[in-house]
């Protein structure tokens, strides 16, 4: 993994591109003043990660732009990324951006005799002059191929022209598509050598994934891995998973979990504001009857509640709760509590991460529920899994929004601790047969920066909602016949 | 058969870049040429881009030397160095292909 480390003494000068996460793993961005080649199959996200570079270059770091455009005009490509925010027309008007379409219609055009590439030149230095250009971004200069048959002309002005480009100073993206065992069609890598970025999207199990991977970064440190990579409406995002900040607030106020004597457990007060809360158990441990009551406390706060399902339908839960005297749905009614149910299967891991973002930006919730985060284990590896839902939890925790992660957990198994090691608290639920009763448990595994009991709780459930029984060793005092403890083979509650 | 191109003004631009030899030996080639073929009835027009680079966009000038026939329509771009006069005839459409 990369470490969050500026730009090291010695390495070249960069620029950043704004892309966040990207200039993370690159350690500060592009080799300033020199080109870059990102490159990819069709649909890869090459235009994207170009305009945002150029388009970021002119709104933030006060570089104005050249975009030169081989396949799509100006009013194509500012169509395409308007919905990002990116308001190309405007830039232009503002003098920050510059377009130029280069189009080749190869049945126009006969060749006869020598000619070199100088009206490419001129256009170019033309257009950086009209912005005082500090960026270029050539998308994509293999269409010159399809267009002109003299490939040694063009390969020999191509070399001539990456090579202008580095005398001007331009910090360049050259955009290639992947090619058969190569990584650009006509081999640019041979020419644009200072840093290659390949970026892949690739379909696992019938779902998604975005990557992005720095080949090479001559003189510089770069994150080596492949990182998935989002393309959501506020533009291209990378995920490092060391991209964690870790610099989040870290709120004292507390949020009650809804169950005055779990808040007991959790030294008097409940949950920290912020802070992200695993709850795992096999099934019917009473996971999600947990969950309903601290939404129902918080929406009984006012507070707007945001609640992922992806296993039962809204109304499946809300019949399920209401079993257990947990009535949701006035809340639903009053807009403070929504669910967004969704099959798992149904996007990639990245579709899953882009919406859930942004349903969180659009709803604003103050507490949100995922439930089971185990069943989006099911569409990817758990590396990518993880990944995702760090960035996720850094997202939540950076919106200051509580987010309770349900986890169906098999006898034995690994997706805990995948992913435990991100969470503040972790509440481990059980129900064993003792006696020949089902008896239910409830334990703190862990939670960070409080003061929390160890004990196992007993706790039962019924149509007046979860109900905590009082400590083990009290009863045992009390009602010395009963004395059992919760142990079952395989079963974590048993060994904590 | 008497083509339409063999009537018709044609109406011509040569974009070169500076008084290099190729752009020289592109000019005197085509001068040739149009003195050979289209005598009494071209207008030819030569533009620098060196000293009018906003013009490159509009005619999408890529490779120089470029000869753009404007008129009489389609649109026809021959580039290179005009050497070989039998494809220089074939792009204006003065000859068949």
């Amino acid at each position: 993994m990369t470490e969050l480390h500026p730009t090291r003494a010695g390495e070249l000068p960069k620029a950043l591109t704004g892309i966040r996460g990207l200039d993370e793993v690159t350690r500060g961005g592009l080799p300033r003043g020199r080109p870059t080649l990102v490159c990819g199959g069709p649909g890869s996200g090459k235009t994207l990660v170009a305009l945002t570079f150029l388009v970021n270059g002119a709104t933030r770091f006060d570089e104005p732009g050249v975009l030169m455009t081989f396949e799509e005009n100006g009013e194509e490509i500012a169509n395409d990324v308007a919905s990002l925010g990116f308001d190309l027309p405007a830039l232009i008007a503002a003098k920050k951006l510059a377009v130029d379409y280069v189009h080749v219609e190869r049945s126009e055009i006969e060749e006869t005799g020598e000619y070199d590439l100088e009206g490419l030149f001129v256009r170019l230095d033309y257009a950086i002059k009209s912005v005082g250009a500090k960026r270029v971004v050539l998308d994509t200069i293999e269409s010159l191929f399809a267009g002109l048959s003299n490939t040694n002309i063009l390969r020999a002005e191509l070399r001539r022209l990456f090579r202008w480009l580095k005398d001007r100073g331009m910090t360049a993206v050259i955009t290639g598509e992947r090619g058969d065992g190569l990584l650009t069609r006509q081999g640019l890598e041979e020419y644009v050598s200072d840093a290659v970025i390949l970026l892949d999207h690739r379909v696992h199990d019938q779902t998604s994934t975005r990557r992005l991977r720095v080949v090479k970064y001559r003189g510089s440190h770069h994150g080596t891995n492949e990182y998935p990579f989002l393309i959501g409406a506020d533009g291209i995002s990378v995920l490092p998973v060391s991209s964690m900040a870790l610099q989040h607030d870290a709120p004292l106020d507390r949020v009650s979990s809804g169950v005055a004597s779990l808040d007991q457990m959790l030294s008097g007060s409940g949950y920290y504001r912020g802070s992200t809360i695993l709850v795992s158990g096999t099934a019917g441990t009473g996971k999600t009857s947990l969950a309903a009551h601290f939404l129902n406390a918080a929406c009984g706060r006012g507070e707007r509640c945001l609640w992922f399902l992806f296993e039962e339908s809204p109304q499946q839960l809300l019949r399920n709760m209401r079993s257990v005297g947990i009535d949701l749905a006035p809340w639903v009614a009053a807009g403070l509590l929504q669910f967004h149910a969704d099959r798992p299967s149904r996007h990639g891991l990245e579709t899953h991460l882009v919406s859930m973002h942004q349903l969180v930006a659009d709803f604003k919730p103050s507490v949100t529920v995922i439930d089971p985060v185990t069943n989006l284990m099911t569409v990817g590896t758990y590396a990518d899994v993880q990944a995702m839902l760090t960035r996720l939890i850094d997202h939540l925790k950076t919106e200051n929004v509580t987010a309770m992660l349900t986890s169906l957990t098999p006898a034995a198994d690994e997706t805990d601790s995948t992913i435990s090691s991100l969470m503040d608290t972790w509440i481990v639920l059980a129900n064993d047969s003792v006696d020949g009763v089902y008896r239910r448990g409830l334990g703190l595994r862990k939670s960070r920066g409080m003061a929390h009991s160890n004990e196992i709780r007993e706790f039962e459930l019924s149509d007046q909602g979860l109900h905590m029984l009082a400590p083990a060793a009290e009863r045992r005092e009390a009602e010395a016949p009963r004395r059992t403890s919760l142990k079952g083979q395989g079963h974590r509650v048993a060994v904590i | 058969m008497l083509q339409s191109s063999e009537t018709e003004t044609f109406l011509l631009r040569l974009y070169i870049a500076g008084q290099t030899p190729k752009s020289l030996g592109a000019l005197t080639n085509l001068k040739i040429i149009c003195e050979a073929h289209l005598q009494g009835r071209y207008e030819l027009e030569i533009i620098d881009l060196v000293e009018n680079p906003a013009l490159a966009g509009g005619d999408q000038i890529l490779a120089v030397p470029t000869l753009v026939r404007r008129l009489p329509e389609p649109i026809k771009k021959i580039i290179g160095d005009l050497s070989n006069r039998e494809r220089v005839l074939v792009g204006l459409d003065l000859r068949s292909r």
